[in-house]
């Protein structure tokens, strides 16, 4: 880069005539826009669906700025005492917070405030599901391997401060259903073991509900963490345009390229557009469908409660677990621990959270693999990643349907106690169990993978031989096919330094290599790995002395046997008179 | 001792334990026998019309429910001291009302709880059930048309109705009298289409497991109030579009999640290949 | 770990190819690429989607200024017209601008994949070994290597600075002093109904009855006729001192010792709050006794001391000992003997003997 070329006086390449270039001069002369945006203007994006996960959030955080700034416009943070005298007659003349009485205002007497409260609720429940899904894909396909996994910790973070967001946003109506949460929230704070109460105490300025933690929340909702996200979402989507995206491996694929559309315009355009259907998905669902009617909850008043009473749905599973605890409590010296409250309250979801941050790590640290890594692997190509991870799916869908056993109860007439003790079980259980399936299953698949790369794939034609026995040809793969089957690294598993190099290791070194070597013999001893080029080389040998084998069929008008794929049937109908 | 202790501690209610049908048929067959025999002449001091009433009741009662509650409604206690229909005397018109309009009695069998169906008998009949029953011991009387009328309900009377609702019956039935579910298997109705009497009632008697709300404690006017609020619910629109069940937050993740499920299939449209021509493409090179 | 990075177990670089890679597939025009006909067929179908999107949007105006909120909020089979209409025009024009863009990046725009090049994420061995002699550089002009006194010094500062920080948020809130040991329940104060105040006299509730009380003195008011609790007040002292009664058969009741006094004719008073994180509860089955929590499904048995029979909650319900006043109405002989709510660090042992 030399500096004389910008500071020329005339621009370079502009056209006078143009004013738009005329504004992009005037721009450059002060920012340099041309220097930072020349390689981006058409930077390169693969195109695969489960690359378009992650922007249903973006978009939707996008749509959460949009609304909530609405929103803002009208609803007083507050927990003063008034009256409302609104237009919704069913709670006229009842004492309650500011906070309520704007959040009725904002229903009931300013026209599409219902519909941006709505969409605003719609699209946070879009935002943290799309986060989840998206995280999902990054998992099963390794792409938050090395060089990526700052940005996995990055979208770690994100899903945090995204719950954290969407439980204050829920808070803060006032209405019944928050002031409940807000009292779950209180009697979690209480059980954390010696600070419990005084947290409790500054969090709520003085005895719950007090008159603060609305505005509390107000701020942390609207600046505080809507700002983290923001910096945070920014240096999510720089690390993405630094490391370029990942892509699927295939013809031309490779680990030193991306291939893909230009940014403009295909991509701007894709975008863009989905932009636009995120949002207008919103607006249907908050147009069609009632999110939080809190008319209908009534103001928080701490001796009233609803049946059903639920979080969110991100909070679910957090729900469950607090559900289905038993009732642990320890009482020494005068003092007591509330396991069944600060386990499932406290611990889990933060070891949860550990869990995800670190997984990257530890399985780095397993397979001893410092090679950076941008074609995404399939997942049946890392068996025992995807059976975690559906375990995991397993689990916390199995702790979410807790959260929800009473409206299972009533809606499928099932014994509320019995989901109860069936859950306690089935947490430790089913997992374990879904793991196992879907390791088995992932490797029956990559067997499969190998079946079609040495034997063809099953083609569906039956042939008789001589002897006028059955069988079903296989036809080789395409060679596009076969080469993307094949464009993965061969896993390797660890065998430990014990005996070779262990002079002068440390015991508990050795301990931890050791410990290395068990988990990458359980990652990996049971994958399936890709032919070599001798066991592919002898399969084809196979397929065409097989092929000599048809050849008198050369010629014939088509029977089904000359779509194999090596003859040219463009202008052959299956039969001739079709 | 115990037996009266149980018949008064089960005053109004509609447990059951699930017992055989042999016994109830045997125990139906003695009591239809029995109809023939029992001649109860009328209170001389009731008119002609109530003795009327109270007899046909009595013969409904013989035939359709004494095979549970006994042949007096004094209740029946199953061997393991189980209730198998309670004592009647003492629930008054009001229950029966409650029981037999909503459907819940006859059950058709012992269960959990007893479900709401089409009623069996007509009303003239549930009347004359009530009329007997009421004479084996007084109860709560059925709510007359007074006391029931909700016409004339002011917002404020709707208001605090709203406020009792909240406070009495949200945390069973749920905000939107939608119900919620109990211990065992048990559940809180909705309260969506359920008629105006039928609430009074049911707040009058607590059927099952539901606790009464007496006259003295929430006075009728109270109890109007509450019926006018869940009946001005039901006539307000749905402000914000379908009500997905109204029973909250898990329905609306379902629904999220299904808004999701239909972006990931805007994705995949998106990112799908679009048709390809074979015109100007040369053969062969496709495969 | 970033000790292991450049030493122990090294894989190959990348694995062997068996099958050498046939390099990017040829690309095929689409029919639009081709055919003029499809071309302007696709031209048409995205215009059409944006005017379409123009004509929503001025319906959307339509609706915000056509169907009425409030009082007289224009309906719409059931459903809030307003509503409903502003959210369909909104959502179809933002729809129709969304599928025609698509549709024009797909049918319209070049449709060629181009390649970029990767670059590895670390920066050049040279910029590195620039960089860290430029830090090094830095740091030998500090000195902070050759004067420990500042380093550690500054060091402490910055490690005192976290006081401020911490000690300056104290007046986020009250300490909590004994303060959630005490509800405003105390000798003599009237169980009353909640909502309505109304006062209680045993014979006024019969057997399987249930009532949500609060007491008398949130109902109070003083010379001025200004209620003795309001606003946050009032919201924090029901938080504790919610109560409901429930009247069941004297039998029925198995009350520890020290309880038996504690009812009144069958008439117990229990905390409305949730031992386990505090939910108010009153879902209560008249004929088993039981307490339902609607939140975490707790249950406790109100003929037994309130204590736990399912779910997370770890401690019965308080329980509130009851009397009756000269005037015949239910009254409280005291506070409640335990802390009510959810569990803390200092709230003592106090389980049933």
């Amino acid at each position: 880069m030399s500096p004389a070329s910008t500071n020329g006086t005339t621009p370079a390449v502009t056209k006078k005539a143009n004013p738009a270039g005329a504004v992009a001069t005037w721009a450059d002369e002060r920012l340099g826009i041309a220097t930072a945006t020349k390689k981006q203007i058409r930077k390169v994006f693969p195109d695969h669906w489960s690359f378009m996960l992650g922007e249903i959030a973006l978009w939707s955080f996008v749509i959460l700025l949009l609304t909530g700034v609405f929103l803002t416009l009208w609803f007083k943070p507050s927990m003063g005492e008034v009256v409302y005298n609104g237009s919704y007659d069913q709670l006229r003349g009842i004492p309650m917070s500011e906070a309520y009485e704007s959040t009725l205002h904002i229903s009931f007497d300013v026209r599409a405030g219902l519909l941006m409260r709505q969409m605003h609720h719609w699209a946070a429940m879009l935002f943290i599901a799309a986060m989840l899904v998206h995280l999902m894909r990054v998992f099963l396909t390794g792409a938050f391997r090395k060089p990526r996994e700052l940005n996995w910790v990055i979208g770690g973070v994100l899903l945090l401060l995204g719950i954290l967001e969407g439980f204050a946003g829920y808070s803060l109506p006032d209405d019944l259903l928050s002031g409940t949460g807000l009292r779950i929230a209180d009697g979690l704070v209480k059980a954390t073991p010696v600070l419990g109460s005084y947290m409790s105490f500054f969090m709520f300025g003085g005895e719950f509900p007090g008159d603060v933690i609305i505005p509390r929340l107000y701020i942390a909702h609207v600046l505080l963490i809507p700002g983290l996200l923001l910096a945070m979402i920014a240096a999510h989507m720089l690390l993405l345009v630094y490391h370029k995206h990942t892509q699927w491996p295939g013809p031309g694929r490779t680990e030193e390229n991306v291939v893909g559309y230009p940014m403009m315009p295909v991509y701007a355009a894709k975008a863009g557009g989905f932009f636009f259907i995120v949002f207008g998905t919103v607006a249907l669902m908050g147009g069609l469908m009632t999110i939080n009617p809190v008319w209908r909850f009534g103001p928080y008043n701490p001796a009233e409660v609803t049946a059903g009473s639920q979080p969110d749905w991100y909070m679910g599973i957090a729900e469950g677990l607090l559900r289905i605890m038993p009732g642990w409590e320890t009482h020494i010296f005068g003092f007591t621990i509330s396991w069944n409250v600060f386990l499932p309250g406290q611990i889990a979801p933060i070891a949860l959270l550990m869990v995800v941050l670190a997984y990257p790590f530890v399985e780095q640290w397993i397979t001893g693999d410092k090679r950076e890594h941008h074609l995404l692997q399939r997942p049946r190509n890392a068996p025992t990643r995807t059976a975690f991870l559906a375990a995991m799916i397993t689990l916390y869908g199995l702790l979410w349907a807790a959260g929800g056993n009473d409206v299972i109860a009533t809606t499928f007439k099932l014994n509320l106690n019995h989901i109860t003790y069936f859950m306690r079980g089935a947490i430790f259980v089913i997992p374990p169990l879904v793991f196992i399936l879907a390791k088995r299953w992932c490797i029956s698949l990559q067997r499969h993978d190998n079946d079609m790369l040495l034997h063809g794939y099953e083609s569906g034609v039956i042939m008789r031989d001589a002897q006028g026995g059955y069988s079903e040809k296989h036809l080789p793969l395409s060679p596009d096919h076969a080469y993307t089957l094949t464009a993965r690294a061969r896993d390797e598993v660890y065998v430990g330094i014990n005996g070779t190099d262990a002079n002068g290791v440390s015991a508990p070194r050795r301990a931890l290599d050791q410990l290395r070597a068990k988990l990458s013999h359980a990652w990996f001893a049971t994958n399936v790995q890709k032919p070599t080029a001798a066991e592919l080389e002898e399969g084809h040998h196979h397929a065409e002395l097989e092929h000599a084998h048809d050849a008198p069929l050369e010629g014939v008008s088509a029977d089904g046997h000359q779509f194999d794929g090596r003859h040219d049937v463009d202008d052959e109908a299956l039969r001739p008179n079709h | 001792m115990r037996l009266t202790r149980k018949i008064s501690a089960r005053l109004s209610t509609g447990r059951r334990s699930r017992f055989a049908a042999p016994a109830v048929l045997l125990i139906a067959l003695l009591t239809v026998g029995g109809v023939v025999a029992v001649i109860s002449p009328a209170s001389s001091a009731k008119t002609e019309d109530d003795a009327a009433t109270i007899a046909k009741g009595r013969d409904l009662f013989l035939v359709g429910c004494a095979s549970c509650h006994g042949m007096n409604g004094e209740g029946i206690v199953t061997k393991r001291g189980n209730q198998y229909g309670p004592p009647l005397a003492g629930v008054g018109a009001a229950a029966v009302d409650f029981q037999v309009g909503t459907g819940r009695m006859p059950m058709a069998q012992p269960g959990a709880q007893a479900l709401r169906k089409d009623p069996l008998y007509n009303d003239e009949e549930i009347a004359a059930l009530g009329a007997f029953v009421q004479s084996l011991g007084p109860g709560p009387a059925v709510p007359t048309d007074e006391e029931l009328d909700i016409a004339g309900a002011t917002t404020e009377e709707i208001v605090r109705g709203g406020q009792f609702f909240r406070t009495n019956c949200t945390a069973c039935h749920n905000f939107a009298g939608s119900g919620g579910a109990l211990p065992k298997g048990k559940f809180a109705p909705s309260l969506v289409g359920v008629s105006a009497k039928h609430m009074y009632e049911a707040m009058v008697t607590g059927p099952q497991q539901m606790p009464v709300f007496s006259n003295n404690v929430l006075s009728p006017q109270d109890k109007r109030e509450i019926i006018a609020y869940l009946k001005s619910q039901e006539e307000a629109p749905s402000y914000g579009g379908f009500t997905l069940g109204s029973i909250g937050p898990v329905a609306e993740g379902l629904f999220a999640w299904l808004g999701v499920g239909v972006l990931v299939g805007g994705g995949i449209w998106i990112c799908s290949q679009t048709a390809r021509s074979k015109k100007n493409s040369k053969k062969g090179d496709a495969a | 770990m970033s000790a292991d990075d450049n030493s122990g177990h090294e894989l190959e670089p990348f694995g062997d190819e068996p099958i050498p890679d046939p390099g990017l597939p040829e690309h095929l025009p689409r029919p639009t690429d081709v055919d003029p006909e499809a071309e302007k067929r696709a031209e048409r179908q995205v215009a059409t989607l944006f005017g379409l999107s123009s004509l929503f949007a001025v319906l959307f105006c339509v609706s915000y200024f056509v169907f009425d909120i409030g009082d007289e909020t224009d309906e719409f089979l059931g459903m809030g017209a307003s509503n409903v209409f502003l959210g369909t025009c909104l959502g179809l024009a933002l729809l129709c601008i969304g599928i025609g863009a698509i549709q024009w990046s797909r049918k319209l725009m070049s449709d060629h994949e181009i390649v970029e090049y990767r670059h590895s994420a670390s920066s050049p061995e040279e910029d590195r070994v620039e960089a860290v002699a430029a830090l090094e550089e830095g740091i030998a002009d500090s000195g902070i290597g050759r004067r420990p006194l500042v380093r550690n010094s500054l060091i402490g500062a910055m490690a005192f600075l976290g006081l401020p920080a911490i000690v300056a948020l104290r007046d986020l809130g009250p300490l909590p002093g004994d303060s959630l040991a005490h509800t405003v329940w105390k000798k003599g104060m009237r169980v009353v109904q909640d909502v309505d105040g109304a006062k209680i006299k045993p014979a006024d509730m019969v057997i399987g009855q249930l009532v949500n009380a609060e007491p008398e003195v949130f109902f109070e008011t003083d010379s001025e006729g200004h209620h003795l609790y309001e606003g946050a007040e009032l919201q924090a002292e029901k938080a504790k001192a919610a109560v409901i009664l429930v009247r069941m058969h004297p039998d029925d009741i198995t009350p520890v010792d020290g309880r038996e006094n504690w009812g009144v004719d069958g008439i117990l008073c229990y905390s409305k709050i949730c031992t386990h994180v505090g939910c108010p509860i009153s879902l209560w089955e008249q004929q088993t006794h039981h307490l339902l929590c609607p939140c975490h499904q707790s249950t406790f048995d109100l003929a037994d001391n309130g204590k736990v029979i399912f779910g997370p909650a770890a401690r019965h319900l308080p329980q509130l000992p009851l009397a009756v006043d000269a005037e015949g109405y239910l009254i409280a002989t005291s506070d409640f003997t335990e802390p009510v709510g959810p569990s803390y660090w200092e709230r003592d042992r106090s389980d049933l003997t």
